[in-house]
């Protein structure tokens, strides 16, 4: 088995496109590094949404990211199981969110049995950390994200939502 | 009655093609409202919800074109047929309407992809039970935003409720196929593949039941039947006229003349 240690160590550095405060690892969406002894690179990758737009462009940047430091050879395998969610997303990650302005999913993802006139979360202002927000649209600039507005300090923010 | 476009071949293909060709249909559909939104926040919710039904139906089409195994892609299967190869319902295809029947229709068919996509997370074909697995976390999203939207609209104005209640009026007639079941697809169900359209009927008639009430709108009365079957290869008139704007490209500008996509 050869060491995927310095690969690992790559990915640190490759952002996410739409999201740039958080790399691929602070993601989740990286399942598995492996290399053979011929020196070929496989990488497991998952998708966030089916339809992302930017999946075939993060699927680039790694490639990239590992052909430049020495794998010429580099094989990106989609793997859909298990499915991502926001639980995925590190501890380290979801601090990096905040200090980008954009607050963390709340909670565990739903088990897929969420109540049909679900509530909308309590999201606390990345600004202030007020708890006294509100959600303005259930979907934002991104298909990961929704709008909300802080009623206390008045900013808007994005809310990384919870699926 | 089956028509010449009627096939019990490859019944597998069929299943997946039908799933893939509702999310692309559907996802068409909300595709429109892009800059027609009622306002800037919708016209974005408009283009997420129609990027997470691409998505799907890419996921679906692509395993689909490994299913009939003729070296096609899911860009051929979405560009390159014509209606009578459509196995989508005619729920989806139906026009937008307004605002208020939009949503009765994102509220019916997001329920119902729900419950038809939680059944086949277990499906004995582990291709399917990923794909939806997957899928099912956007629609309970894409649930959560259309009865959302049902209650706002019904507990609204007057003229909100009766836009909405308009809406259901007019697709009622379309529930009745979302549930027809031929006996391949029984077949496909009790090989613990597929689930069985008339299987879904219950849970999804309780669930518009909670919401239509809590919305303040009636069930039209419909009894329904029928109309005509995707699986005979027919549609309402409409699914032509969406075919001809997103085919367009395609078919004017083939892979086989050099365009590359």
């Amino acid at each position: 088995m050869v060491d995927t240690g310095l690969i690992w160590k790559r990915l640190e550095t490759v952002m996410d496109p739409e999201v740039p405060a958080l790399s691929v690892l602070d993601l989740g969406i990286v399942r598995d590094v492996r290399i053979t002894h011929e020196g070929h690179v496989q990488v497991d990758v998952t998708p966030t949404y089916s339809g992302c737009p930017a999946t075939e462009l993060i699927h680039t940047i790694i490639q990239a990211a590992i052909e430049t430091s020495g794998y010429p050879q580099v094989a990106i395998n989609s793997v859909l199981s298990p499915a991502w969610t926001t639980d995925w997303i590190t501890e380290e990650g979801r601090a990096k969110l905040k200090d980008y302005g954009i607050a963390a999913p709340v909670g565990m993802a739903s088990s897929g049995k969420a109540v049909l006139f679900g509530a909308s979360p309590i999201v606390e202002c990345p600004q202030c950390d007020s708890n006294h927000t509100e959600c303005v649209s259930e979907f934002g600039s991104t298909a990961c994200k929704s709008m909300y507005r802080c009623k206390d300090c008045l900013e808007p923010f994005e809310y990384f939502k919870c699926i | 009655m089956n028509s010449p476009y009627y096939t019990e071949e490859n019944p597998h293909y069929q299943y997946v093609l039908g799933l893939g060709d509702d999310a692309l249909i559907l996802g068409q559909r909300w595709a429109e409202w892009l800059s027609k939104g009622p306002n800037l926040e919708l016209d974005i919710a408009s283009s997420n919800l129609s990027l997470d039904l691409f998505g799907q139906a890419d996921l679906w089409l692509t395993y689909a074109a490994e299913l009939e195994g003729q070296g096609k892609d899911s860009d051929d299967l979405a560009f390159l047929r014509d209606t009578v190869d459509f196995r989508n319902h005619w729920l989806v295809e139906q026009p937008n309407g307004d605002w208020g029947m939009t949503t009765a229709r994102m509220v019916m068919f997001s329920i119902y992809q729900f419950i038809r996509y939680e059944r086949l997370s277990k499906s004995s074909d582990v291709r399917i039970a990923e794909i939806a697995s997957k899928a099912i976390k956007e629609v309970t999203y894409h649930r959560r935003f259309s009865s959302e939207w049902c209650m706002r609209l019904g507990q609204g104005t007057e003229e909100s409720n009766r836009r909405l209640q308009t809406g259901f009026n007019e697709l009622w007639r379309f529930v009745a196929e979302l549930f027809e079941t031929p006996a391949w697809e029984r077949a496909l169900a009790e090989d613990g593949l597929a689930v069985a359209s008339e299987d879904l009927r219950e849970e999804w008639d309780q669930a518009m039941h909670e919401i239509m009430d809590a919305a303040g709108v009636v069930r039209p009365e419909t009894t329904g039947r029928v109309i005509g079957s995707r699986h005979n290869g027919h549609h309402s008139e409409h699914l032509g006229h969406l075919l001809c704007e997103m085919q367009f490209l395609q078919k004017s500008y083939p892979k086989s003349s050099g365009a590359v996509w």
